[in-house]
């Protein structure tokens, strides 16, 4: 069948550049690329092109230039040019239209909506290369109140054990499958040297990375892939995994092709078969199967480690998040209608869900309106971009944040959204060998380091320029956060003033 | 119901922003003495506060009527007290109420009226409740739902004297220099965003607590809604007010030590509590873990004081001014130091207490010129 779908990217090579070396062909993983050997001369297929910019990056004499083809439909404010080619591909097809990476709709985002305040004349900015600056965090279950032993004046024991983040932004869950073994020992090998936590995602820890443990969320979704008590006991954290923010309410599906021999050791299936993860975890389908799933696993482990549950930010978040805290979680992560996905049906990616922003200030009020606040930390994820976002998070009450496309894009991701296909250019999102080889681990996390790194010496700026020197000071705290271009309801709801007020 | 806030802070800001000079002296033998060395040294500091607030808590007040709570109230008409004397009269057994003696002044403009009332609490009101407790509800009442009435202070054989003047005419105008106690704390204030309003003044009360304060606290936001959980309503909107719940939640209510409750609202490093001892490392991450969201940020100093007990404290990074001197069994604590050597120039010792380290007089406690260690002040022991 002819497609009607007209090529996206536009690609012009300068002939006085271009040296015939093939760089561009080598690297391309969409076949965009080839050489014409009778006309000495590489020429593009444009409709291939992703706009990865792979090649542009690699061409040795910068002869590459990628643009956006400028075919331009008429006007249109409801048949916009992502409307008219999701109709034309599906006709063409006659399935889901499938997609990677977090929405690329322009549902608001409050970050931008938010600003932060800085300290003037009646209390003073504090210097963070003069004074000391602390970005420490602890996340699980804590009691109400201190108690110290009337006789001999010693704490009384709890058994709620906590994890210390150095810096209160974590590695979101990225499961092994989707991306690759070099990712994932990039992500531990960065969570460890900067003392915060990677997770696994959904598809296994790899032996190699057990070393890692102390620095590892294990995940426990609907799939229970390479779920076994050596699993657990590697973890720090266990994450149980109900939703996710770019497919609320949806399960996974990696394709047997991506199931080679490492990853089906990883996820204890067999060699090429499809890995389903049904919508919901079948033996949850109430709170209190939560709760029997959260003692199950405190049990398994000897009540030593955190148990998180993450959900995807829907409607009643507030509320199911104070039966999760009342369930037993000891992390509640809340997981945004912008979060990513290696795939996901574009339908749901784009139409499910609710911003981050505002699951997170409902459902830090309601746990505090019910007191019960203290007895989880609460992480965010989907779409943090910055440290400023980071900033506002924790403003709002967030205890920390989880990245994941922050991350990718530090190993190399230019978010061209075709992690569904397998054949990421940049050697993200795949298991084909020759194309996880282009993540080094070693560089790959020195970039993440430097990162995270570079975020917490501006969360050090932005705490100092408040006069403020923990980050607890920040946590929760809304009266630095002020409104603009927000709706009365908006604030009402993120109980934020507005800038000026 | 009648909003506080209002009056406080009428233009509607995050929070009422001060700052202010602070003094207090305490004999710890239990001597008690009159207002006048208090009144020299706070006035010489004059320059601190702008008119708009000044102070006293006196401790040791009344030693005849010393079991009775002491009930000071200022009222700003007579169907205000009108009203707050019914309310009263239906909540406790009167002991006896007199007009709070002033002179006029001429620095002191339309005063309210304020009245003491000696009063126990009837065991039969209390619904279960502790006497403190019904007394602090009753406080509550007073200020939120009774118009033109504010209590002042509320504790036992102890009183506030508080206005709007600078802190040497609010001390001449209720005559302080006749009062004797064997504890007096004093405030200067500067406020930046309030028309000043009598019931604003420092020093603020709940029970005997008192605290006088000189800073801003940029970690209100949290502070407050931290303690808004344990259903602690910050109607005032000050600083202030969040540090004197925080101390009673701490005190009262978690039975902590003071010596703990310096570390909730200013404790030491991650780095530092790296550094102590296993047991100390356990009980101060714990404290950090737990009250992590009651800890004061920003530039503070301050004087809490109740009965036989008067706790200096700073910021952990120590950025508003506070300086400790002994002499014999007094000890003094002041924003200057010049303050403190104008009445008492011959001291045994004075000291810059470090940011976040607490200075202490107990009644009947020898003063120890510089604070030893936590573990040798709760448990006795040497530190190794």
């Amino acid at each position: 069948m002819k497609t009607y779908l007209p090529a996206k990217f536009k690609i012009t090579r300068d002939p006085q550049r271009c040296i015939q070396c093939q760089v561009c062909v080598n690297q391309c993983t969409f076949d965009t690329h080839y050489y014409d050997a009778e006309d000495d001369e590489v020429r593009s297929y444009e409709e291939n092109c992703v706009g990865c910019h792979r090649c542009v990056l690699f061409c040795p004499t910068r002869a590459i230039t990628v643009s956006r083809n400028p075919l331009d439909y008429r006007e249109n404010h409801n048949w916009r040019s992502d409307v008219i080619e999701g109709i034309i591909k599906q006709s063409e097809t006659g399935g889901m239209l499938l997609t990677g990476m977090g929405t690329d709709k322009n549902h608001r985002i409050y970050w931008d909506h938010l600003l932060l305040n800085a300290s003037q004349v009646t209390n003073p900015s504090i210097d963070p290369l003069r004074e000391p600056m602390e970005l420490t965090t602890y996340l699980g279950r804590r009691p109400d109140r201190v108690e110290i032993d009337p006789e001999s004046l010693l704490l009384k024991p709890t058994s709620s054990p906590l994890v210390k983040l150095d810096i209160p932004v974590m590695f979101s869950a990225m499961s092994y499958g989707a991306v690759s073994l070099n990712v994932h020992e990039s992500l531990a090998r960065a969570a460890t040297e900067l003392g915060t936590l990677w997770n696994t995602g959904e598809g296994g820890l790899h032996h190699k990375l057990y070393p890692y443990g102390r620095n590892t969320v294990v995940q426990i979704a609907s799939g229970r892939f390479g779920v076994d008590p050596e699993y657990l006991d590697a973890a720090r954290v266990i994450e149980i995994k109900i939703g996710q923010g770019a497919k609320p309410g949806i399960g996974g599906h990696l394709p047997g092709e991506k199931v080679s021999a490492e990853v089906s050791i990883t996820r204890m299936i067999p060699q090429g078969t499809d890995a389903l993860s049904p919508a919901p975890q079948h033996d949850i389908y109430s709170i209190e199967d939560l709760g029997q799933l959260i003692y199950a696993l405190k049990e398994a482990t000897n009540y030593s480690k955190p148990i998180s549950v993450k959900i995807a930010a829907v409607h009643n978040s507030a509320a199911i998040a104070s039966g999760m805290v009342r369930s037993g979680a000891d992390i509640v992560v809340l997981d945004g209608l912008r979060g990513a996905t290696g795939a996901a049906p574009r339908i749901i990616r784009d139409n499910v869900g609710i911003p981050i922003e505002m699951a997170l200030a409902s459902v830090d009020s309601r746990l505090r309106q019910e007191g019960i606040r203290s007895q989880a930390s609460i992480v965010v994820a989907g779409g943090i971009r910055n440290s400023g976002d980071v900033a506002k998070a924790i403003a709002l009450g967030a205890d920390a944040v989880y990245v994941g496309t922050a991350a990718l894009i530090a190993l190399g991701c230019h978010v061209c959204q075709q992690c569904h296909t397998g054949k990421c250019a940049w050697g993200i999102c795949s298991t084909d060998v020759r194309l996880t080889k282009r993540i080094n681990p070693e560089i790959g996390a020195r970039r993440l380091s430097n990162l995270l790194r570079g975020w917490s010496l501006e969360l050090k700026d932005i705490l100092g320029g408040m006069g403020i020197n923990a980050l607890e000071s920040l946590r929760g705290n809304r009266l630095h956060l002020r409104g603009i271009g927000l709706t009365d309801t908006e604030l009402e709801i993120l109980e934020v003033r507005m800038v000026g007020s | 119901m009648r909003e506080l806030n209002r009056m406080q802070n009428p233009y509607r800001d995050d929070k009422v922003i001060d700052a202010c000079s602070i003094f207090g002296i305490m004999d710890t033998s239990g001597k008690r003495f009159s207002g006048e060395d208090t009144i020299t040294a706070i006035t010489n500091m004059h320059d601190r506060g702008n008119g708009l607030g000044g102070g006293f808590a006196v401790y040791g007040l009344y030693p005849e009527l010393a079991e009775h709570y002491a009930l000071h109230i200022m009222y700003l008409s007579r169907q205000g007290m009108k009203e707050t004397e019914e309310f009263i009269k239906s909540q406790f057994d009167l002991v006896c109420a007199e007009e709070v003696p002033t002179r006029p002044t001429r620095a002191i403009i339309d005063p309210p009226l304020v009245w003491r009332y000696f009063v126990d609490v009837r065991p039969q009101r209390t619904e279960g409740q502790s006497p403190d407790d019904h007394m602090l509800d009753s406080v509550m009442t007073i200020n939120t739902q009774l118009p033109d009435a504010f209590v002042f202070s509320s504790g036992r054989n102890m009183a506030v004297f508080k206005g709007v003047g600078y802190p040497e005419e609010i001390a001449d105008y209720f005559c302080l220099e006749k009062y004797e106690g064997y504890l007096w704390t004093a405030h200067g204030r500067f406020p930046t965003n309030t028309r000043g309003w009598w019931g604003g003044a420092h020093p603020f009360c709940m029970l005997d607590w008192t605290v006088v304060h000189n800073g801003e606290i940029s970690s209100y936001g949290i502070n407050r809604r931290y303690l808004e959980q344990f259903n602690y309503h910050c109607t005032m909107q000050t600083d202030t007010e969040v540090i004197a719940y925080a101390v009673d939640l701490l005190v009262r209510k978690h039975n902590l030590p003071i010596e703990l409750v310096a570390r909730v609202l200013a404790p030491p490093l991650w780095s530092e509590i790296e550094r102590r001892t296993p047991g100390e490392q356990q009980l101060f991450r714990a404290l950090r873990q737990v009250y992590g969201s009651l800890l004061l940020n920003g530039p503070f100093t301050v004087i809490i004081a109740h009965q036989g007990e008067m706790i200096g404290l700073t910021d952990r990074i120590r950025l508003r001014p506070l300086v400790a001197g002994v002499k014999d069994d007094t000890l003094y604590l002041s924003s200057e130091e010049s303050a403190i050597r104008l009445i008492c120039p011959d001291l045994d010792s004075s000291w810059l207490p470090r940011g976040g380290e607490t200075v202490i007089g107990r009644l009947k406690e020898p003063l120890r010129p510089s604070t030893p260690s936590l573990v040798e002040a709760i448990t006795g022991t040497q530190p190794t």
